[in-house]
């Protein structure tokens, strides 16, 4: 198996996997970065979304071999002390209930403020659409980012 | 995690203080005897419940698992207000076997109403205990002893000690007496408070571990090939295909139709199970019937014996003036983490961590799967993602168990697919509701006349292992002759009004889904139906459907709820294409008072705008925890409303996925706002599932006020 490149949270990582494995279980499995979490397999969920280059994609459907150059952000390198403003909306508004989409909503959240700080209600719908929630969470997820996108 | 097993090993040993309750005079008990909580009579030994640790801190055990309803921080706030003590000196141990009280299943909003006040006693009497002990030593009465903030001194000044100095290594043991003081709510400084949830911090931060983060070294990832349809079996499969396609598989696990593949990597282990599948066989057995469009003329068809489940009065059949026939498809649990469970077989003992809703009947389950006695088998639960009910987590954990047992020494972890939670967990039931009713001159209902055909509401393991999906696999599989818990159908089938004449009847059915517990149980499909009936009959009453049902209730926290509601809508316009529906229950008919709004658009297309909630949960633990379950619920509940329903060929499930059984998005999601009606001398009642079926009804409601249609068949689109 050919080692892959990677460079995960400023910091690079080489992994001996099969060209077809997703970034998801790279991230889970290889490197021990679980807050990452596995929904769906087929990008239709968004609990896997991490950024790549700045923009939030699902790392479920991503496969290693094509990942030479980006840089890759998970939630856990969102921020050095877990400080991000999006991370402490979420906190401030108590948002999650099980929490297990969580760090994807968070990670498709901070990724549309970093583009668009002051993103309009649609906007916020509209980007976050890819990314559900079981508990139904959503009106706080939402009431989140606007909270956050007044700290950015 | 701040505990660990050897923890665990080190403190079975532990030392306790032994306390006669004849050792503190009469006038600190209460006056009145308490009624102690059911879990505080299984366990009434203080030490059950509470360790204190040698930093002064104190450790709850609860025999509950969390959900994501916040069970820990509310148990937490109940230890912390008691003792006197700062939240961040309390933690929550989780359900573990030999570790935590056997508080069986955490399921029916019932761990605020069982652990949260065994909790309360249980450290209301450690307090008493300590109260003594310092007494003791500071040589001073006991009414002189003070604590605060975990310090305990006299009042007179001196030296403060930890709880830890009090008892010197010891730990608080002795009975839990019916006569222990609680504080008195006035003096409250936690409780009723929006104290925040601690794993929420850790959650934004990826630091909260769920059961599908759990790595040990040399863990091992198993998959299960599932057969095509229910009850097929396996005629061949060939495994040197697969070892050709991934050379890493490390073990085929086979148990008669139970296959499973185990590979050191996770990916490789997902794709050993694809290989597998493709190579395998298996006969194609028919479902009982052809598809989910079917099932309402299947149930009519079963045979059945109706069950009387209540009468009042004498019914007049003939004079109906009124009926009605409601139908609720099957539904999903539809965890966003699909299940998942690490188990260990050490040769000596099986050890599983879990995500179940009750450790200790999935070790008795397991035990007799695997038949091997149960002091042999040690379940730990963890967090899992939100199950709302039964859904995958006791089968994942069963799979685990047995492969783990073909392969010992290794952590074997099985990862349910989304495809796999989809299709194999077992479903809330489809539900038939018919209702007939007559109203007098006066508008009033006279009589009322209510059946429901329904399969059962819990097919949870219980101590039984037929009930894991693979015992039904294996070689000499279990089935089950046992039809279920039948009493969740009828939940909530009597209306909470006062009427005179009543008849509800119950019938069973067994269904072609493989069927289980579902946040609410039949409540949500019962509520949906009466609170539908009941705004019909208002229309034709006359009246206004807030006046109709008040004119019907008796009980004054009911009103209450129903007023507020009115109160929290009375400025909400509602213009053409648009309408407001609402709709009142009380849960099970004894736990919390929910009434619901629901303002929706019907042109173009139907648009759920807002939803209102006011809620009576009694006492106030956690005004946000109660706050976010009963937001959280009507959400979820709108879209099961909406949207949902799973369907099938005949053969298999074709809800697989989250593109053939759709829920709400971010997009559909209405505003809500919810009032809490806090009752602090009332029993504090669960709020976790209170909204489910008045929300659905209250969306029906509206859409009928906004078109003039009646939707009476859920799903609405």
């Amino acid at each position: 198996m050919p080692g892959y490149q990677l460079k995960i949270n400023g910091k690079s990582f080489t992994v001996d996997v099969a060209s077809d494995t997703p970034l998801l279980w790279v991230l889970r499995d290889h490197l021990n970065l679980v807050g990452t979490k596995y929904g769906c397999g087929i990008a239709s969920c968004g609990a896997c979304t991490v950024h790549m280059n700045g923009t939030a994609v699902k790392s479920c459907m991503l496969p290693v071999s094509g990942l030479a150059n980006a840089e890759i952000t998970t939630i856990e390198g969102l921020s050095e002390n877990g400080d991000h403003p999006v991370q402490l909306a979420w906190e401030e508004v108590d948002v999650a209930q099980c929490g297990y989409c969580q760090a994807g909503q968070i990670m498709t959240a901070s990724a549309l403020l970093k583009k668009n700080p002051k993103p309009t209600e649609q906007e916020i719908v509209k980007t976050m659409h890819g990314n559900i929630c079981r508990c139904g969470a959503y009106h706080r997820i939402r009431e989140a980012v606007k909270l956050a996108s007044t700290k950015i | 995690m701040k505990s660990t097993r050897r923890d665990f090993l080190k403190l079975s040993g532990c030392l306790t203080i032994g306390f006669s309750i004849g050792g503190i005079s009469p006038e600190h008990f209460s006056p009145l005897i308490n009624e102690l909580p059911e879990s505080i009579k299984r366990y009434p030994n203080i030490n059950s419940w509470i360790e204190v640790l040698a930093n002064g801190h104190v450790r709850i055990f609860t025999g509950k698992a969390e959900l994501g309803q916040g069970i820990r921080t509310a148990i937490a706030q109940v230890a912390a207000e008691e003792l006197d003590l700062e939240m961040d000196n309390v933690e929550v141990m989780l359900a573990e076997t030999e570790r935590t009280p056997n508080e069986g299943y955490t399921v029916g909003s019932g761990s605020i109403e069982q652990s949260a006040m065994a909790v309360r006693f249980a450290s209301a009497a450690a307090r008493m205990k300590l109260t003594e002990l310092a007494s003791k030593k500071l040589n001073v009465p006991v009414e002189e002893i003070i604590i605060t903030n975990g310090k305990v001194y006299a009042n007179n000044g001196g030296n403060s000690l930890t709880f830890a100095d009090l008892l010197e290594g010891k730990q608080i043991s002795g009975n839990v007496p019916p006569t222990v003081a609680l504080k008195p709510r006035q003096k409250y400084k936690l409780v009723g408070k929006a104290v925040p949830r601690d794993d929420i911090k850790a959650m934004v931060r990826a630091e909260h571990v769920y059961v599908q983060d759990l790595r040990f070294p040399g863990m091992v990832h198993a998959r299960v090939i599932r057969p095509p349809s229910y009850g097929a079996a396996l005629k061949k499969f060939d495994e040197q295909y697969v070892k050709k396609r991934v050379p890493a598989l490390l073990k085929t696990v086979r148990n008669g139709n139970f296959l499973a593949v185990i590979a050191a990597d996770e990916h490789d282990a997902i794709r050993a199970q694809k290989s597998m599948a493709f190579s395998a066989v298996w006969s194609s057995p028919k479902m009982i019937t052809d598809s989910e469009k079917n099932i309402k003329e299947f149930i009519k068809k079963q045979p059945s014996q109706p069950e009387r489940v209540h009468e009042t009065g004498k019914l007049s059949v003939e004079s109906f003036t009124h009926t009605a026939q409601y139908y609720k498809p099957y539904i999903i649990h539809g965890s966003i983490g699909p299940s998942c469970s690490v188990a260990l077989w050490d040769k000596e003992k099986l050890h599983v961590w879990t995500h179940t809703q009750g450790v200790y009947p999935l070790r008795e389950a397991i035990a007799g799967l695997l038949r091997i006695p149960e002091e042999n088998i040690h379940v730990k639960g963890i967090p899992g993602s939100g199950c709302y009910g039964h859904n995958g987590a006791d089968d994942v954990s069963a799979d685990a168990a047995l492969i783990a047992m073909q392969f010992p020494g290794r952590h074997v972890r099985v990862q349910w697919s989304r495809e796999e939670e989809h299709a194999w967990e077992p479903y809330g039931s489809a539900m038939i509701m018919e209702a007939a009713a007559t109203l007098d001159g006066a508008g009033k209902i006279i009589n009322w006349k209510y059946d429901l055909w329904s399969d059962t509401h819990s097919t949870r393991p219980g101590g039984k292992a037929e009930n894991l999906l693979a015992a039904r696999y294996i070689e000499n599989p279990l089935t089950s002759g046992d039809k279920g818990y039948s009493g969740g159908a009828v939940r909530n089938s009597q209306p909470y009004y006062t009427i005179p004449n009543q008849q509800i009847n119950s019938n069973f059915f067994k269904g072609p889904l493989r069927v289980s517990a579902l946040r609410s149980l039949g409540a949500y499909a019962n509520i949906f139906a009466v609170e539908s009936f009941m705004d019909e009959l208002a229309e034709k009453a006359g009246k206004d459907p807030f006046e109709f049902r008040l004119m019907h209730l008796d009980d004054e926290r009911a009103k209450a709820v129903v007023i507020k509601l009115r109160e929290m809508t009375k400025d909400q316009q509602t213009s053409p294409g648009t309408g407001l529906g609402i709709a009142f229950s009380r849960y099970k008919n004894s736990a919390a008072y929910c009434a619901v709004a629901a303002l929706v658009e019907t042109s173009p297309d139907l648009r759920l705008i807002k939803m209102w909630s006011a809620i009576d949960a009694g006492e106030v633990i956690n005004i946000d925890g109660i706050k976010n379950q009963t937001e959280g619920g009507m959400i979820q509940s709108a879209s099961w409303t909406i949207k949902e329903q799973v369907k099938f060929d005949g053969k298999r499930i074709t809800s697989a996925d989250w593109g053939t059984y759709p829920i709400f998005r971010f997009i559909e999601t209405p505003e809500v706002e919810v009032e809490v009606l806090n009752r602090p001398d009332e029993e504090a009642l669960g709020a976790g599932e209170a909204a489910q079926g008045p929300a659905s009804a209250a969306i029906v409601n509206a859409i009928y006020k906004a078109n003039g249609k009646r939707v009476r068949d859920l799903p609405v689109m």
